[in-house]
């Protein structure tokens, strides 16, 4: 009976929402708001689905090398040629099959023989088209058959695998099947927790959309749910129907973000690079968080539109907005913040031991500290406009407005102070890594780019093949043998002995002068440098291992970042300052100058190399390291800050559209007693501005601590990240001018000579 | 300050024209306000009070005939100088709605004064003055929301009076009162106005708000019946 | 109210011969559909006011020669144009219960083609012009000053808001008043 009653006033909520063109309007205006909220839910759904069923290809490829497999009738063999061509990276294996039944990596359903290759569908094109023929002469094989779906990271990966009659034993992994099964159940289980708290970070700006989505258009819905009153209904019954309004945009809205996230992901199957392609069969929201989805914005919907009529009362002949004279209460905000801190405080002390706990510990107190922030933001933007005075007349109005009525603002900005603090920690965080590790490694590039590490093939031999390649200026060698003091047992640890000329020899130190028959010594951080005429053995220790002597000419030098493993004692020796020693000199690398005039160098020296061994590694020399992947991460954060400050800056014209159109008669009225259109627009400014510069402050004192932290943790030298600050700092003034501007069209209209008609 | 018309009048339109869409407004509209009167435009509703008063003001600019005030056309200034004009030698009182809620209204009072670039100090102690001036000066830290009608009316009124402006536009003024708020607004209004050599233009239509008035022009479809004006 | 009733009857009758010359009997029908409100004149007291405004020079008789003293005609006379003219422009000094005599004037207005409007503007400004003193009065006076004023005020103001709704349904009785 009553629940009878209760839809009925529901669906009178539905028909209202519909009922006119501003009906319509709003109902579009939730609709898409929602829509776009759930449209990134679902993408946040839908992430952790994707990177699964990725993560389970590649596992079901992986080749593990465990304990050693004897040969057999279902064993194969193999090895990695992972390679490059131009920006792209191509995931190869040698195989070898030892037997009739060996095993068939997944996605693969015949064997290549040797000469032969299995490739992805987009190496097999890559293979065919203008743009590889520097390819087709790498490995010199027959395409034979495509790789499947179950074999592959995402349709766009380039993979192959090439058949080979050469791989032994030493040079190669034997298996008896392809994949992995032992997941890390602990650090999966952190992961997920961090996942968790940076969900929570991502999605609170769009529940706050969401939340601000809901309200479009509320004025209007107010002033006709007071014509409900005067016609009989009660406030209960016009909660009710404002429900069943919100309701409707609400559902609509979730079809829409359907519809948004399928458009979405498409576009995204069609451009994202071909390392993070994906398969369109993949794009599934994890169930559970879709049914969340579906469940919960409806409800939130709908709790928003209830909790924002309980501060105003509908009345017959009108609409009363409750004051907000009522106090912010400071001191159970501060109860989280403060957790937040306590959780962290062990960090200042140097966290060394990062156990499991440790760990939860921190993603516990980040995320209370994060959360504090946004229960915190209402009291600081209440106290700070409190205190604010004086300035001219746009100010003022702007100051009093907000004093009166923060709360809109804040709901507005307290998104984008807890996003922007974290994206601060992180970035700052990332800074500081990016400085421990791409400090100027001091290695030159001015005579040798690349180095090529074989794993087989003499000296003479590729020495023979690199010279002759097309755009190789020079290629030279370094070999390492391992040197064994000759007395002290307790010094065994890691000394080496490198062997190479003046030239490539400065690769790997410092070295102030040089000459054929020079010897330097490069001491590790803890290892003590050798005294002159310490006798070595040098190769493995046994019968016919030659033995050196440290001259007394030797020189320490300082090592050069990057190519010298940084523990132990390493001793760079010359030719000629082996003085008749032969030690077995077969591991070598290859240090390799291009021209750089021709850029298809590097890639016709990969085929050479290719030639002499597949399984070498080809690697630039980089003056920095690791730059790349965390200057894309940095900026990938810094778009993500901006993308969620324009997100903020369209839900906060709305509310000063809202408020612009509800005050008409009051604009026309100062602009009758002479207020400058200047002083309008500028108020408009300082009321965006004021509680946006208040959120970002906090954010990036909240985020910079946290970066602070977080770095200690990381046993990191503390640094801020001035140009990410200043980044984010920008893009909230610029959204901050952007929403304002995009009020300013409304504002003139609305001044116009003319507006003091409308009564 | 020689004005082509031989007459003391401060205030004048002439042979107004104004049409919203396809209603005619003011057709051949002319009027005097002379320095010191209180005028009262009468009228039925629509018809074209308002918007004269809205002209004479200079906040709509008619098709076609001229306004001037002390000498000058109005019609030939750009916007920012009759913005400027309206700051400093007009004063505006309206129905309803015209306090800003948030200001309080000693705040409110004060606006014209700062707008015109006092300081912020003087400007709430002459704003005070007349407030006290007023009998409002009880509510002057009230925000207009919770001051009733018939003060935040005088408070409009000292708002008006603030900048000791040469004419003062009210418009209905007293339209939401009760009789007895409506009859002290208007006795302490023409009071103060006296007091300061400030015209009046009056648009009410009661007659016992006219009756505040020295002399009355009715206003019927768009044309203007002025009763003569007798120093 | 009767002597104001008896001086508006002549002028009224006046007005109404300011159309054209008519009989006694004509005038009195004309009279009581336009003006008498359910109360017809005697034939005495249109007779004796014919007579009188006939000795005043206001109207003169055309004689229908053999028809008896009924069938005279009356006709209006330059001087009594001018003294309706007169009665016209001149405002009502505002008193209480002055409806009739000024709706008789508004009417013979309309019938004789004079501007009524100008007419509710001229007593508008008279009902303002005391109501001004009233008002003046009453900011001096003390508080049974005060009271005494509004009453008469607010009996004004009825009066006054009468003439705006007269003014504004000027052309729909004139077409009633003008067949």
């Amino acid at each position: 009976m009553r629940a009878g009653r209760w839809g009925g006033e529901l669906a009178l909520g539905v028909r209202l929402s519909v009922a006119g063109r501003s009906g319509w309007a709003r109902l579009a205006m939730i609709s898409v708001g929602v829509g776009l909220g759930v449209a990134m839910l679902l993408i946040a759904a839908t992430i952790p689905s994707l990177v699964a069923a990725r993560d389970a290809r590649l596992a079901a490829r992986a080749v593990v090398a465990a304990e050693p497999v004897p040969r057999g009738a279902d064993t194969l063999l193999t090895a990695a040629v992972d390679s490059h061509y131009r920006d792209r990276t191509i995931h190869g294996r040698l195989v070898r099959p030892e037997g009739a039944r060996a095993p068939l990596p997944p996605g693969v359903t015949r064997w290549p023989a040797p000469g032969e290759m299995v490739a992805s569908p987009a190496l097999a094109q890559l293979l065919t088209a203008e743009e590889g023929a520097l390819l087709r002469g790498r490995w010199g094989a027959r395409v034979v058959g495509t790789i499947g779906a179950p074999g592959l990271a995402g349709p766009g990966e380039y993979a192959f695998y090439l058949g080979s009659d050469r791989l032994t034993e030493d040079s190669a992994t034997r298996i008896r099947s392809f994949g992995t099964r032992d997941a890390d159940e602990g650090i999966a289980a952190i992961l997920l927790l961090l996942g968790a708290v940076g969900l929570v970070v991502l999605l609170l700006p769009v529940a706050v959309f969401l939340a601000t989505a809901v309200r479009f258009g509320g004025e209007a819905r107010d002033r006709q749910l007071a014509a409900l009153r005067l016609v009989g209904a009660d406030a209960a019954m016009t909660r009710r129907i404002a429900a069943g309004e919100t309701l409707a945009g609400a559902l609509l809205g979730l079809v829409a973000g359907g519809l948004l996230f399928l458009v979405a992901g498409l576009l995204a199957a069609r451009f994202v690079p071909a390392d993070l392609s994906f398969y369109l069969a993949d794009l599934r929201p994890a169930p559970a968080l879709a049914a969340l989805v579906v469940v919960l914005v409806p409800v939130a919907a709908v709790l928003v539109t209830v909790s924002s009529l309980r501060r105003v009362l509908v009345e017959p002949l009108g609409v009363v907005r409750r004051g907000g004279d009522r106090r912010r209460r400071l001191w159970w905000r501060l109860i989280l913040p403060v957790t937040g801190l306590g959780l962290l405080a062990p960090m200042f002390s140097g966290g060394s031991g990062l156990t499991d706990g440790f760990a939860y510990q921190v993603m516990a107190g980040v995320a209370a500290l994060l959360i504090g922030v946004a229960l915190l933001l209402p009291w600081l933007v209440a106290a700070a406009v409190r205190r604010l005075g004086g300035g001219g007349v746009a100010w003022q109005l702007a100051v009093r407005r907000l004093q009166l009525d923060s709360g809109t603002a804040v709901r507005a900005v307290s998104g984008i102070a807890v996003s922007v603090a974290a994206a601060i920690a992180v970035q700052g965080l990332l800074v500081a890594v990016q400085a421990q590790y791409t400090q100027e490694t001091g290695r030159d590039t001015g005579r040798f780019q690349v180095v090529v590490l074989p794993h087989a093939g003499t000296q003479e031999r590729w020495s023979a093949s690199l010279s002759t390649a097309s755009g190789v200026r020079a290629a030279d060698s370094v070999a390492q043998v391992t040197a064994t003091p000759a007395r002290s047992a307790a010094q065994a640890a890691g000394t080496r002995l490198k062997v190479g000329d003046c030239a490539v020899l400065r690769q790997l130190a410092a070295l102030d002068a040089c000459a054929d028959g020079d010897t330097f010594v490069v001491a590790g951080p803890n290892a003590a440098v050798p005294r002159a005429g310490s006798a070595y053995t040098l190769g493995e220790p046994g019968e016919r291992a030659p033995g050196w002597t440290l001259p007394a000419s030797a020189r320490t030098v300082p090592a050069v970042r990057g190519d010298l493993p940084q523990a132990g004692t390493t001793l760079l020796v010359t030719p000629a300052a082996l003085r008749g020693t032969r030690p077995d000199l077969s591991f070598f690398d290859l240090y390799v100058g291009l021209d750089p005039a021709d850029p298809d160098a590097l890639d016709r020296l990969r085929n050479a190399a290719a030639q002499v061994d597949p399984t070498a590694q080809v690697m630039l020399i980089q003056t920095r390291t690791v730059e790349e992947t965390l200057v894309g991460i940095r900026q990938g954060l810094l778009v993500g800050a901006t993308a969620l400050l324009l997100l903020i800056g369209a839900s906060m014209l709305v509310n000063i559209v809202e408020q612009l159109r509800e005050r008409r008669r009051l604009l026309a009225v100062l602009v009758a007693f002479g207020t400058p259109r200047a002083t309008l627009a500028g108020s408009v400014l300082y009321q965006m501005a004021i509680p946006v510069l208040l959120g970002l402050s906090l954010a990036v004192v909240t985020g910079a601590g946290l970066a602070a932290i977080l770095q200690a943790t990381a046993s990191a030298p503390i640094r801020f990240d001035w140009l990410g600050i200043g980044a984010t700092s920008g893009a909230a003034a610029l959204v901050i001018l952007l929403t304002t501007t995009a009020s300013l069209p409304l504002l003139w209209r609305l001044t116009k000579p003319g507006g003091l008609r409308s009564e | 300050m020689a004005s082509p018309m031989a007459d003391d009048a401060l205030l004048t339109a002439e042979d107004l024209h104004l049409s919203f869409g396809p209603t005619p407004a003011l057709s051949s509209a002319s009027l005097r306000v002379h320095a010191g009167e209180v005028l009262a435009l009468m009228g039925p509703s629509g018809s074209g009070k308002s918007t004269l008063l809205h002209c004479l003001a200079g906040i709509l600019s008619p098709d076609s005939g001229r306004v001037r005030f002390d000498g000058h056309d109005l019609s030939a200034m750009s916007d920012a100088r009759r913005s400027a004009l309206r700051r400093t030698e007009f004063g505006f009182v309206f129905q309803f709605g015209q306090l800003v809620p948030e200001l309080s209204c000693l705040e409110n009072v004060a606006l014209p004064l700062r707008l015109a670039g006092v300081g912020r100090r003087q400007a709430q102690r002459s704003a005070a003055e007349w407030l006290d001036r007023l009998e409002v000066a009880d509510v002057a830290g009230k925000r207009p929301g919770q001051a009733s009608g018939g003060q935040g009316q005088r408070v409009a009124v000292a708002r008006a009076l603030v900048t000791r402006p040469r004419v003062i536009f009210a418009d209905e003024p007293t339209g939401a009162l009760d009789s007895l708020n409506g009859e002290r607004v208007m006795r302490l209004f023409t009071a103060a106005a006296q007091q300061t050599g400030a015209a009046v233009v009056l648009v009410t239509h009661e007659a016992r708000v006219a009756a505040y008035s020295d002399r009355e022009a009715v206003v019927r479809d768009g044309r203007v019946r002025e009763q003569e004006y007798v120093r | 109210m009767c002597i104001v009733i008896g001086m508006s009857v002549g002028f009224a009758l006046l007005g109404l011969l300011e159309s054209g010359p008519r009989h006694g009997y004509d005038l009195k029908r004309f009279y009581d559909e336009r003006f008498g409100h359910g109360r017809a004149l005697h034939y005495g007291q249109v007779y004796s006011t014919l007579a009188r405004l006939l000795k005043n020079g206001l109207v003169e008789v055309e004689s229908e020669p053999g028809d008896g003293p009924e069938r005279k005609r009356y006709a209006i006379t330059s001087a009594g144009v001018t003294d309706v003219a007169g009665w016209l422009a001149q405002p009502e000094k505002p008193e209480p219960y002055l409806q009739s005599t000024l709706y008789t004037k508004v009417v013979l207005a309309l019938l004789t083609g004079r501007d009524a409007a100008d007419l509710l503007d001229g007593q508008r400004a008279e009902h303002l012009r005391l109501m001004r003193e009233l008002t003046r009065r009453k900011s001096d006076g003390d508080l049974a000053d005060q009271l005494i004023c509004d009453h008469a005020l607010f009996h004004l103001e009825a009066d006054l808001r009468w003439l705006e709704l007269t003014a504004a349904r000027l052309d729909q009785l004139a077409d009633q008043v003008r067949p």
